[in-house]
């Protein structure tokens, strides 16, 4: 009787967590679906301008913005995240490797604002004064969201590491395979999938982080070419207008919200491909 | 008889603080067959990881005494390990064909040290592939995926792959426990064939494969070795009451 109870109430608590999904989806929906409709999402999706007050809505160069900092963060985050992986999971004494979970489990928990002072402190002079340009710029974002996507990067594809069975590694080693040929050739195509899954939910991080990215990467409305040129992502727009904005204006931004929910359902649907996809090799 | 290909001096190994063979010393003679037997858990296995140093990244382990391959330390630090590798092969129990044809699993060794020369590695193929007893059922096919042999083939290609290196040593782990009885008879051919050229070391996966390869059987109980000797005489005059226990099947 008391057990049905339980089960009762930890159902009915799942279903309030799945619930919240579906108020959140056709919120958005509900909100933003009608300008894209009447304002054509072809036109929204590659507008160039962004006039609310005109009543122009491209988000063309936020998308292309978002594009290219989320691509500079994998750039720099990934191989850098491998390579700790790979550190962590083959080289390091177990005693550091211990020590360094932690730390970078640390990494995740800093909060993205303090992610953007710091970059604001000392990475926007640094690029600034050696690189030319406003320093706000798609690299500053790049780099921080870079440092920002780490932990995610470490923690899935050194798991995936992890999880390649020891035989295959005696088995490369016992044919004369150098402990780097053994990684190489070995270990980390058996860990493909993971690794691959750990890129694509970090990609759904850095299109999806706000702050640190308004704080970062100089808000401009044109369209980004340089990466030393300021831009604006779909999140920050939103992090920066929906304070004031109002009627067509407030649902061209919650139909930007609609475009980073599908994409970042895609990114999400994407990894978990991958991730249930077994170690093949 | 020549020196032994491995002189064994008083061997200690620990997992951690969990002691796996206790002062373990044994000569295995070079061109012959020696088996490592005894019932689970008695070191077999580690003493033959020990032999190519396959252990040594296995974290929170110690290694005490010496191993001794032509008469040098292979533990002193001036070893290249991954050629030591190449010099003392190693079959696993289970095969593992790397998910890539034949011909390229025979050649994957040879390659990982830098040989290119297609023809060169064909050669060295072919003649591993005989050496394993399965050239003639591959002969044809060499460029068909690994996976698509059958278990005993696979296990066979193993071999192939290790024999390609041209080591002087195969270690064997067990390397007919997954297979039927013809398979295994074809590898134990291939062995008692190989051992006019090979120094080869054994855990078979049972008392019975063991005494029909045996040129020297050691018994290992509880990582220690409780006795070693001449395989026909080992088997039908054991010389400890336990060795006895064991082979005629009273405990293990």
């Amino acid at each position: 009787m008391k057990e049905k109870l339980i089960e009762a109430v930890l159902l009915g608590l799942a279903l309030t967590a799945i619930l919240s999904l579906f108020v959140i989806t056709a919120f958005i929906l509900q909100a933003g679906l009608p300008l894209l409709i009447s304002y054509g999402p072809w036109r929204f999706l590659t507008g160039l301008t962004w006039a609310p007050t005109e009543g122009e809505f491209g988000i063309l160069p936020m998308l292309v913005g978002s594009l290219w900092v989320t691509v500079g963060a994998l750039l720099f985050g990934v191989p850098l995240g491998l390579a700790v992986a790979i550190f962590a999971a083959e080289y390091a004494p177990s005693w550091a490797a211990v020590a360094m979970r932690p730390a970078i489990q640390l990494l995740a928990g800093i909060p993205s604002v303090i992610y953007g002072f710091i970059g604001l402190k000392i990475l926007v002079p640094l690029i600034r004064d050696n690189l030319g340009g406003p320093g706000l710029s798609v690299l500053a974002g790049s780099l921080v969201l870079a440092v920002m996507i780490l932990p995610n990067v470490i923690a899935i594809s050194e798991d995936a590491i992890r999880a390649v069975p020891q035989t295959y590694r005696d088995g490369a080693l016992a044919l004369g395979a150098t402990h780097w040929q053994t990684i190489w050739r070995v270990v980390l195509p058996a860990a493909r999938s993971g690794i691959v899954a750990a890129i694509v939910l970090s990609m759904g991080r850095a299109v999806g982080e706000t702050m640190a990215v308004i704080m970062l990467v100089g808000n401009s409305l044109r369209l980004p070419i340089s990466p030393l040129d300021p831009a604006t992502t779909l999140t920050s727009n939103i992090g920066l207008e929906m304070g004031y904005a109002s009627g067509a204006h407030r649902q061209a931004l919650f139909a930007t919200g609609i475009v980073l929910f599908v994409l970042i359902m895609a990114l999400n649907s994407l990894a978990s491909l991958f991730r249930r996809r077994p170690a093949s090799a | 008889m020549d020196r032994p290909k491995f002189e064994i001096r008083d061997l200690s190994y620990y997992y951690g603080s969990n002691r796996a063979l206790h002062r373990v010393s044994l000569e295995i003679p070079a061109n012959a067959i020696t088996v490592l037997f005894g019932p689970a858990g008695g070191g077999k296995t580690t003493l033959l990881r020990l032999l190519n140093r396959l252990n040594d990244l296995v974290p929170g382990t110690r290694l005490e005494g010496r191993i001794l391959l032509d008469g040098k330390d292979i533990y002193s630090p001036d070893v290249d390990v991954p050629a030591l590798r190449r010099r003392v092969g190693m079959v696993f129990a289970l095969p593992l064909p790397l998910p890539m044809s034949i011909l390229e699993n025979v050649t994957y060794g040879p390659r990982l040290s830098g040989l290119k020369n297609s023809k060169r590695l064909l050669e060295i193929a072919e003649k591993a592939l005989r050496g394993a007893a399965l050239w003639d059922e591959v002969r044809d096919r060499l460029h068909e995926p690994a996976l698509s042999l059958s278990g005993g083939q696979q296990q066979r290609l193993c071999l192939a792959r290790v024999l390609a290196l041209e080591p002087e040593v195969i270690l064997l782990d067990e390397p007919t426990s997954g297979l039927d009885p013809i398979s295994t008879a074809k590898v134990e051919e291939s062995l008692k064939a190989l051992k006019k050229n090979y120094t080869i070391v054994i855990v078979p996966h049972s008392v019975q494969q063991a005494a029909r390869l045996a040129d020297v059987a050691a018994f290992l109980l509880m990582g220690e070795l409780v006795e070693y000797g001449p395989g026909p005489r080992l088997f039908t005059r054991p010389q400890d009451k336990r060795t006895e226990d064991y082979i005629t099947g009273r405990f293990g």
